[in-house]
């Protein structure tokens, strides 16, 4: 697909002699929402994870095929070079409890000793907290640890800290899930009005989720990319008996 | 029969409450009976003079200085060492063969009589190395004996820092030494502080290994090759020999009130570390 941000080109992984994902195919242009969605073991965190190659850390596993961010190879780059472009957010919130909320903010400048001025920094933590719809919240106390937050803000806090690295692509990886209804509605807002300026990989396994944030929708079913296309047509015209039966809750 | 629970749950805070205060009351004896025997002949002049007639008259100033330097200088050693085995164990090996030998080693170092440690130091630093009784044998010493408690702590403290926080770290694109030092380090501070307490403890408490690797003169150490000794040894001294009980609770008392302020200078600094971090 022309101007997508990341191609996913007969993808498969493995973890030792399981072959966890089968010959995934995947676009996913610029400026969208796109969700991965699929029952528990389906193997869609490891697709978000091989994106910016965290499954690396995990013993005996290897890749085939091939991924591309921005038309460049992911897995010729250096990782370190391909984090820096690839933000994540995870299940739970996990800001670093060491440091303020500032610091949380510009954690990624801090681990890799990227330095800017002092301005400089106060402008990306400002713009970074804004864009997550934290700032109005945190704004006087950003010298203050951020463990004291609520856990929707600790995760608005994850999110801020991504974005403030400018990433190409955003890995949403269950984000909601240990939140309760209302920090997960602000947060489902949230990724709507970020999809201007960040093109968003968003695993979940909560359907309206993927129906209410997500311009396209792949449905991942043991290791498979079942169907991948527009989300409003996947959710009215399922090509594949699977997807719909997934869908109707028949299984999953 | 059945027990009423409020009983049975007034029966167990009462022995809790009694086990609690049994506890810091030893230490609070402890304590009270150095003050009121060592008070008395604490003052300016025993603090700041050289002893004179074998400890019978004057001060305990080289004491005092010989302790501060054997303490402070060991965990200088001790603690970049141990922190270092302790991130290798943790984070830089698998678990394999390899790791289990070493913990086996460290765990088999700890509970080495300190007197052992001494003779070691005795046959391989004074004699071996020709260091002679010096300030610098006994900082080795002492050194390769508070390792072990420094590596434990250390790892434990290394190991209680969530995974997650290390994953999160390389997904912002940090390289595993800068994960170690800006993320898995500053958590652990706290448990890496406890076993270097713990170890300043053992260091300004020990005798036996002291006595043989840093001797027991009396005079002021100035350069590392000179000998010392610490009020650990100048109090058991005094006393085992029956120079003068009087001078042993000064010191004692001595002792005890700089091993508190170790203690608050160290949790000071260590404060001022951690906010320089982050």
């Amino acid at each position: 697909m022309e101007n997508s941000v990341l191609t996913v080109d007969t993808f498969s992984a493995f973890f030792g002699d399981h072959q966890v994902l089968k010959d995934v195919n995947l676009s996913v242009p610029k400026n969208v929402v796109a969700a991965l969605m699929g029952p528990s073991g389906c193997g869609k965190t490891t697709l978000i994870r091989c994106v910016n190659r965290m499954h690396e850390l995990l013993p005996d596993t290897k890749v085939a095929g091939k991924m591309f961010l921005n038309e460049k190879d992911i897995y010729t780059m250096e990782p370190i070079v391909l984090r820096r472009k690839v933000g994540m957010v995870f299940q739970k919130p996990n800001p670093f409890p060491t440091m303020s909320i500032y610091d949380n903010v510009i954690a990624g400048y801090k681990l890799n000793g990227i330095r800017h001025s002092r301005e400089d920094f106060n402008n990306i933590v400002e713009q970074s907290l804004r864009s997550a719809a934290l700032w109005d919240e945190v704004k006087d106390f950003l010298h203050r640890k951020g463990t004291f937050l609520s856990g929707g803000q600790q995760q608005r806090l994850c999110i801020a800290r991504a974005l403030a690295m400018n990433p190409e692509i955003l890995l949403l990886d269950e984000p909601t899930s240990a939140l309760d209804p209302k920090s997960t509605s602000q947060i489902e807002e949230l990724f709507v009005e970020l999809k201007k300026n960040v093109t968003m990989l968003l695993v979940t396994h909560n359907i309206g989720q993927a129906a209410r944030v997500s311009d396209f929708t792949a449905f991942i079913y043991i290791g498979e990319l079942i169907e991948y296309g527009p989300t409003e047509k996947m959710f009215t015209v399922p090509k594949d008996k699977r997807t719909e039966e997934y869908l109707t809750g028949k299984f999953g | 029969m059945r027990i009423n629970p409020r009983f049975t749950n007034k029966l167990v805070q009462l022995g809790l409450n009694f086990q609690a205060f049994f506890t810091v009351g030893i230490l609070v004896i402890i304590v009270a009976i150095i003050c009121f025997k060592g008070l008395p002949y604490v003052n300016f002049e025993f603090i700041f003079a050289y002893p004179q007639d074998m400890g019978r008259l004057g001060g305990i100033f080289p004491s005092i200085a010989g302790t501060i330097l054997l303490a402070l200088l060991s965990i200088l050693f001790a603690t970049p060492l141990g922190v270092g085995t302790a991130i290798f164990l943790t984070e830089y090996t698998k678990e394999s063969i390899f790791t289990k030998i070493i913990r086996f080693g460290v765990e088999s170092l700890a509970g080495i009589p300190s007197i052992l440690y001494g003779l070691f130091g005795f046959i391989f630093f004074v004699i071996k190395l020709k260091m002679g009784w010096s300030l610098l044998a006994g900082v080795l010493t002492i050194t390769i004996m508070i390792l072990p408690t420094i590596i434990r702590t250390s790892e434990e403290a290394i190991k209680a820092v969530p995974r997650n926080l290390r994953i999160v770290s390389y997904s912002l694109s940090a390289t595993k030494w800068e994960t170690v030092t800006k993320v898995v380090l500053p958590s652990a501070i706290p448990g890496i502080l406890t076993g270097i307490m713990l170890s300043v403890g053992r260091a300004v408490g020990e005798t036996a290994a002291v006595i043989f690797t840093m001797g027991s003169s009396l005079r002021l150490p100035t350069s590392l090759m000179d000998s010392g000794r610490t009020m650990a040894v100048h109090f058991y001294i005094l006393a085992r020999e029956g120079i003068s009980m009087e001078k042993a609770y000064g010191t004692a008392l001595v002792l005890v009130v700089s091993i508190l302020l170790i203690n608050v200078l160290a949790y000071y600094l260590m404060n001022k570390a951690i906010s320089k971090y982050s």
